[in-house]
């Protein structure tokens, strides 16, 4: 009897890597395909913001070696993979191509929603989801003259930072009174906005695009619903992503905002796993199934959902969800449960974001001794439950720390209430006196 | 090259902080030795190409703050 096990990984992305990786350790027989729509080298998906500012050759982006993927033995498949029958174990391609398997990964990754007015689908008028996008995006920043930029989040930056590089007249329209206010607080958001406008980025707040203009199918401007109009070859649009669960919903598979998984990564079909940004993920501790689209958590779930479709059962731990960021040439961490508000910019979730973030909870705050840099640290009972430091980042590395094994900060907290000016050392403090955390010393 | 130099090139070494790295590879490509860092980073941790001279050029381009200089004896 043959028991090489055949694996099939749909997604292409660092989930799909991981998985191919954790696979290949555990069984050197089974056979792993790996169907995508992008034929590309793997790459890491963050990274792209750089590409688009040039600060990164496109030669510099594959993640392995020509030997690395060598050896992981993996049959890649260019397609799309459209019908999925769960009970036959039957994976459908477009133009007919069916391939059978013992494991599926679906990690189909999240693509951008469109803008929600007329207009947004203008020859102009784009988003940036993969490398084939991020190329057209560059090609076309470098014949624009003035562009247009609308959404929220990090991705809606990178996009400003990629024109800015390129020397295009930006705009950024924001809905709101203020920038990314799903995460930050009003002095996080008026630093950034201060370092763009500094950077020539025209800020129009309160801004919302009424319709997008054009003549013969291409973009020419943006008409705003307060009446102005504004010229543009370029409309960039960040206004949030949304899992894709076409593959899912075509099988049957159970979904919600992404497809629903347990804590092995496991779907409601029987030998079928979902990871990365198109997943959905119970957590046993907080009893909640939540979306994430943060690199470092795709990784680690197409690691675990690798494992367990090798047969080594293993539950996925979910860690306190870090992003780190540069936004308007600042450097940001956010960390844990930083809070909640409403944030008109963004229609859906955003990526390099987590749905762990968002939560009620008093927190504590203090601005840096230079300007530009903030330190909002969010507690909760006995321990800091996330953060949010811009600038300066030395107290960043102790807080994930901090926030991640939940440490008892109950000595600190009083210090931390009589000196919230020396926040950013009595932190550190603490962390190399009760955190055996060897990157604490550095010179 | 004067004495400091010297010994902290003997004593020290490049780290990374993996939950910050995301492997974009801005530390290979500005490194001026041709050292593959974010290759260093992932596998190892830390950049244990004797080919690095502490130069910290990936430590300063590095977009996320991933990467910093250690001592080598706390480093495990």
């Amino acid at each position: 009897m043959d028991v090489t096990r055949r694996h099939v990984l749909v997604g292409s992305g660092v989930a799909a890597l991981a998985a191919a990786e954790s696979i290949r350790q555990a069984d050197s027989r089974a056979t792993i395909t790996m169907v995508s729509a992008e034929d590309v080298p793997f790459y890491s998906r963050p990274a792209l913001a750089y590409l688009l500012t040039n600060e990164l050759p496109e030669s510099q982006l594959s993640i392995r070696s020509e030997r690395e993927v060598a050896a992981l033995g993996i049959e890649r498949v260019t397609g799309l993979a459209e019908g999925l029958d769960a009970a036959a174990h039957e994976l459908a391609l477009s133009g007919g191509r069916r391939i059978s398997y013992d494991r599926l990964l679906i990690a189909t990754g999240a693509a951008s929603i469109q803008a929600d007015f007329p207009g947004a689908a203008l020859d102009g008028a784009v988003h940036v989801d993969g490398l084939s996008e991020a190329r057209d995006f560059v090609a076309r920043a470098r014949r624009a003259r003035a562009a247009v930029v609308v959404g929220g989040g990090s991705t809606a930056l990178e996009l400003v930072e990629a024109l800015q590089a390129c020397g295009v007249a930006t705009h950024y329209l924001m809905r709101g009174s203020r920038y990314w206010s799903k995460v930050f607080d009003a002095v996080e958001s008026a630093i950034i906005e201060a370092q763009l406008i500094e950077q020539g980025v025209q800020l129009h707040r309160g801004c919302t695009v009424r319709e997008a203009v054009g003549a013969k199918g291409v973009l020419t401007g943006v008409n705003t619903v307060d009446g102005r109009h504004i010229p543009c070859d370029l409309l960039a649009v960040a206004v949030g992503i949304r899992p894709r669960l076409e593959l899912a919903r075509a099988g049957g598979v159970a979904t919600e905002r992404g497809i629903l998984t347990n804590e092995y990564l496991e779907t409601s079909a029987a030998d079928v796993y979902a990871a990365g940004d198109v997943a959905q993920i119970y957590d046993p501790v907080t009893r909640m199934a939540q979306l994430d689209t943060l690199w470092a958590s795709a990784l680690a779930q197409g690691t675990t959902a690798g494992l367990n479709m090798s047969g080594v059962r293993v539950a996925h731990r979910k860690r306190a969800p870090m992003n780190v960021t540069r936004l308007g040439g600042i450097t940001v961490t956010i960390v844990g449960q930083v809070g909640a508000s409403e944030d008109p910019d963004l229609l859906t979730l955003t990526r390099g974001q987590s749905e762990r973030w968002m939560t009620d909870t008093d927190s504590w705050s203090v601005s840096g001794a230079r300007t530009g840099d903030r330190l909002r640290v969010i507690v909760s009972g006995r321990v800091i439950v996330g953060a949010v430091v811009v600038g300066d980042q030395r107290v960043s590395r102790p807080l994930a720390h901090l926030v991640g094994e939940a440490v008892d900060i109950s000595q600190l907290r009083p210090m931390l209430d009589a000196n919230p000016n020396d926040a950013m050392d009595l932190l550190l403090s603490f962390c190399d006196a009760h955190v055996s955390d060897r990157t604490a010393d550095h010179y | 090259m004067d004495a400091e130099r010297v010994r902290l090139l003997a004593t020290g070494l490049v780290v990374a902080d993996p939950g910050r790295c995301v492997q974009c590879g801005i530390c290979s490509h500005n490194c001026p030795c041709g050292i593959d860092v974010r290759a260093f980073a992932r596998v190892a941790g830390a950049v244990t190409d004797a080919r690095c001279v502490l130069c910290g050029s990936c430590v300063a381009r590095c977009p996320r703050g991933t990467l910093s200089f250690t001592l080598l004896r706390q480093w495990t």
